[in-house]
């Protein structure tokens, strides 16, 4: 691991956001990955949307589980509040964190293994419950704390480092996610940052359950020939449908493009998701057509990135339960314990 | 755009800032790393192989390479590389076995030099070691030129000049010092192989306007006054003294005066405070002594009372620029400024003379009566006489002297061995890889976020009393080490090797500069702007390399790359390398200087 620190100064141009800071104000201590793994990739990108959205980094709360891609939430916003919990139940803590307090913008960052394994009950159910939250898989298809044994997201066919095929099919989580009812869901790739950078910022954004997938290549266990998780691979079957632009609500929109060729999607908070279309037959918002574009597009060996699928008009798990609109931790006692009359009331009513 | 040519040494020199700008190129940040490692003979050598007088220098150098050093531009003052030069001379110690001894078998080839000052003596300890016979002339009783002339003893302590004189004296140069050369035919008809003429610019410029006749007996020319100084012939000035110019000679002159009797001390400029030709720190330390300097003021007269100087009156101006941007000094109108004094001392400028050189011997002279010389051989259209220092292109400094003569002495050592003079040596360049395991670098690689230290200055009310009192006390090993570790290892280059990238962006994310980017290619105007951080300074070179896979280029900005070496250490593959580039300029003695972690390599 890399035991320097990075030096604390930085290009004298370096600008600053709304806020006055700096990207570099939204980093967290060197990574102790090994050195050229997607995932500090990812980490540099969720720095870059945090800092562009003029994010404030105490009002982030990032949560993660167990593996490699769970630890480099101790990479970036060395400012914000970070949960590490039991390896596959992030969903669940994140689920809690968000009941009791609604106000904070949650990013939980897990992994295959993290989310499509030992966790798969867990991302299954914060999706289908509609958790407002970012919820990013950095997939890279080995388990690689453990050495580099295939993952459950490992492509049928695809080779370890010694050359044996995986014989298991794949769990696609993007069409697991699709189904479960995620409102926004986009598949990116940790070498691609132009399109990785807006894909997040979009997620953190809107209201609703943000799913992506991002292909992360390990490069200590799956980034050689035969591998289908490889920068090499990724980069020669990577079929992005669109290109995107986040648009924060105060800038001026102008149309850069052709009719047909560009889609302005306002989401909730009043952002727009600029979308040039790369594939013009694309809809992003019909989930129906979508399952079918990944399945078809899939089953040529094609990786589909980009903005997949996103409803503007999502509400989320709050939404759904009507739940109380001030965070827990501003509720009084009198709030919080209404009193033995309370429950008195209550139980009549339900008699 | 064309990816760069790292094989062309002058590549990596530019990215030493610091190096690249001294005239010498002196390896800096090599002996800066020795000073921080406590081994100052060792410094002091590769400083005194570049430089020849690292004592004399690290007090009075013009400091080329500071305003050039990196740290300035990604922090606020640059890395005090010149007094840590005089850190290496102060610790030193015994340099015994270091130095080269007299030639043990002449060469039999004959080389005089005209004038003892720093240009000369750099010749002589170039050529003597490896077999001239060195003979050098000055019309003063021991060597050292103006550096022992003219640079007041406050600055720099007689006993640094004849240490570091000391050294070249003992290499079997023959001197011949209180013996003034009246012409330069007589000394070719002597029959010398090659002359070198490094007699300086001698001739202070005198201020013509009215009074300056009748109150003559007060007006001083500033460089003939700072060697009576020197030599003790003069001892004591008026009480109110104005000096005049704004060059570094004038701040001597002022500094001098201070300490003389001159309480009342005043530096009169005509032009605005910022165009001043001195050093800003030589400003600063003037002030710093109580020196007023007072700027826009145009000499009208010397003012005089029965033969007797009372004082000087100057026009106030201010300064208008013209369509093509040069400065006019326009008068204001107002009454003329009067200040009164007891003494002037007029440091306005210097000139050379050569009254000695006959005009039918075969050099050439221009219209400024300078004589032709060729700015890469040094050699004159007299092709035994060579010129360097102030007296081959008019008045510059130590450090520029010292690099005319290494010049110089190539081309006297190839003229005497019918060589092709311009045909010029190449450098030694040394690259080593700075990897030492996979996570372990050869170089201190921890950037620090000291700002630059100050020098501890000797109390003023001590200074002031005594000319000969060392004003500045350098600084301690505690400070020096602090000081060492600003530096950031600019020779310690990134290097690229596109066959092994596989593009994973490691070393874009974690570049604490923003100065790697890996983008379309295009022309190098516009790659500069498309940049993760935009390069707008066009006098760094960006490092191109093409080769990738992906049909992009990397596209590094050398401008304020902090040589962390982290690019290096998240780079999976080893496409990025730390390599310290060792640039030795060629010189004719073989002295070998060259060290490294493990010590003095023979």
């Amino acid at each position: 691991m890399t035991y320097m620190t990075k030096p604390k100064m930085h290009h004298p141009d370096l600008k600053t956001n709304a806020l006055g800071f700096t990207r570099r104000d939204y980093e967290g201590p060197v990574s102790t990955l090994c050195a050229g793994c997607g995932h500090d990739s990812i980490s540099a990108a969720i720095i870059r949307a945090c800092y562009q959205l003029n994010l404030q980094p105490h009002r982030i709360a990032k949560l993660s589980g167990i593996g490699c891609s769970s630890k480099t939430p101790s990479y970036f916003l060395g400012a914000s509040h970070g949960f590490n919990s039991v390896h596959g139940r992030m969903p669940s803590v994140l689920t809690g964190a968000n009941i009791a307090n609604k106000d904070l913008i949650y990013l939980g960052v897990s992994g295959d293994g993290d989310s499509a394994s030992i966790g798969l009950g867990q991302f299954a159910h914060a999706i289908r419950r509609g958790v407002n939250m970012t919820y990013i898989v950095e997939n890279n298809g080995v388990y690689g704390l453990t050495k580099g044994q295939f993952s459950a997201t490992a492509d049928k066919g695809a080779k370890n480092r010694r050359g044996v095929p995986n014989m298991d099919e794949p769990i696609d989580m993007i069409s697991m996610a699709l189904q479960l009812g995620a409102t926004y869901v986009g598949r990116s790739f940790s070498g691609d940052k132009d399109q990785l950078v807006p894909l997040i910022e979009g997620a953190l954004m809107h209201k609703g359950a943000a799913f992506i997938d991002c292909i992360s290549p390990c490069v200590a266990f799956n980034n050689h020939d035969g591998s289908t998780k490889s920068f090499d691979y990724v980069r020669e079957h990577n079929e992005a449908v669109n290109r995107m632009d986040v648009i924060l609500g105060r800038e001026p929109i102008t149309a850069e493009y052709a009719p047909g060729q560009m889609e302005m999607v306002r989401q909730h908070d009043g952002t727009y998701l600029k979308l040039k279309k790369i594939a013009t037959d694309y809809d992003p918002t019909d989930r129906v057509a979508v399952m079918n574009y990944l399945q078809e597009h899939k089953a040529r060996g094609e990786i589909v990135t980009g903005l997949l699928y996103v409803d503007s008009d999502a509400d989320d798990l709050h939404g759904y339960l009507d739940s109380v609109d001030a965070p827990f931790n501003s509720l009084s006692d009198a709030d919080l314990v209404p009193g033995a009359g309370a429950l008195a009331k209550l139980n009549a009513s339900l008699r | 755009m064309q990816s760069t040519d790292i094989s062309n040494p002058d590549y990596f020199h530019k990215v030493v800032d610091c190096q690249w700008a001294c005239p010498a190129h002196t390896p800096v940040p090599e002996y800066i790393r020795l000073i921080a490692d406590r081994r100052y003979a060792d410094a002091y050598m590769i400083n005194w192989k570049s430089n020849v007088f690292p004592g004399i220098l690290g007090r009075t150098c013009d400091r080329p390479c500071e305003p050039a050093c990196r740290r300035g531009r990604v922090e606020e003052e640059p890395v005090a590389i010149c007094r840590l030069k005089r850190v290496a001379a102060d610790y030193k110690g015994d340099l015994t076995g270091r130095m080269p001894t007299p030639a043990s078998a002449k060469n039999g080839k004959r080389v005089a030099c005209v004038g003892a000052g720093p240009a000369s003596l750099a010749v002589a300890r170039d050529l003597a070691p490896v077999g001239y016979e060195v003979t050098v002339f000055d019309s003063f009783a021991r060597g050292g030129g103006m550096i022992r002339s003219q640079i007041p003893k406050f600055r720099l302590p007689e006993s640094v000049i004849d240490e570091e004189v000391g050294y070249i004296e003992a290499l079997g140069v023959e001197t011949r010092y209180n013996s003034t050369v009246d012409s330069l035919k007589s000394l070719l008809d002597d029959g010398y192989d090659a002359v070198f003429v490094g007699s300086g610019a001698p001739r202070g410029r005198d201020l013509i306007i009215p009074g300056r006749q009748e109150a003559a007996a007060n007006i001083h020319l500033g460089i003939d006054w700072l060697s009576s100084v020197s030599f003790g012939h003069v001892e004591k000035i008026g009480r109110r003294v104005i000096v005049l110019g704004g060059g570094n000679t004038a701040m001597d002159c002022c500094r001098s005066a201070r300490r003389l009797g001159g309480d009342d001390v005043k530096v009169v400029v005509r032009s605005g405070f910022e165009e001043m030709k001195a050093s800003p720190w030589e400003k600063e330390d003037a002030q710093h002594e109580g020196i007023p300097i007072l700027n826009f003021l145009v000499p009208i007269e010397f003012l005089h009372e029965a033969g007797k100087l009372v004082g000087m009156s100057f026009d106030k101006v201010r300064a208008e620029y013209d369509g093509d941007g040069r400065r006019n000094l326009v008068s204001t109108g107002e009454a003329p400024v009067r200040i009164d004094c007891d003494d002037v001392l007029v440091a306005v400028g210097q000139e050379n003379s050569f009254p000695w050189i006959e005009r039918d011997i075969g050099i050439d002279f221009d219209r400024w009566d300078m004589p032709k010389v060729d700015a890469l051989t040094l050699q004159s259209t007299n092709e035994r006489v060579f010129f360097g220092g102030d007296a081959a292109f008019g008045p510059k400094n130590i450090i520029w002297a010292v690099a005319h003569a290494h010049q110089a002495a190539i081309s006297i050592d190839k003229f005497c061995h019918g060589g092709d003079l311009r045909d010029r040596p190449a450098p030694d360049v040394t690259v080593i890889s700075q990897k030492m395991g996979i996570h372990e670098w050869s170089y201190d690689n921890d950037i620090q976020n000291d700002m630059r230290f100050k020098v501890p200055h000797l109390d003023l009310g001590i200074a002031l009393k005594d000319i000969k009192e060392e004003v500045e006390l350098g600084y301690d090993e505690q400070l020096a080490f602090k000081e060492a570790q600003r530096c950031l290892n600019c020779d310690v280059q990134t290097v690229f090797a596109p066959k092994l990238c596989i593009e994973c962006d490691a070393c874009v994310d974690i570049c604490p500069v923003d100065c790697i980017t890996f983008a379309e290619d295009g022309p190098e105007a516009e790659l500069r702007t498309r940049l993760s951080a935009p390069a707008l300074n066009l006098t760094q070179d960006i490092y191109v390399s093409d080769g990738l896979k992906t049909g992009r280029v990397m596209a590094k900005d050398e401008d304020m790359c902090l040589h962390c070496g982290l690019c290096a250490e998240r780079c999976p593959t080893g496409a990025w390398d730390m390599q310290q580039y060792l640039i030795d300029l060629a010189q004719v003695s073989p002295i070998k200087t060259r060290t490294t972690r493990q010590g003095v390599q023979a």
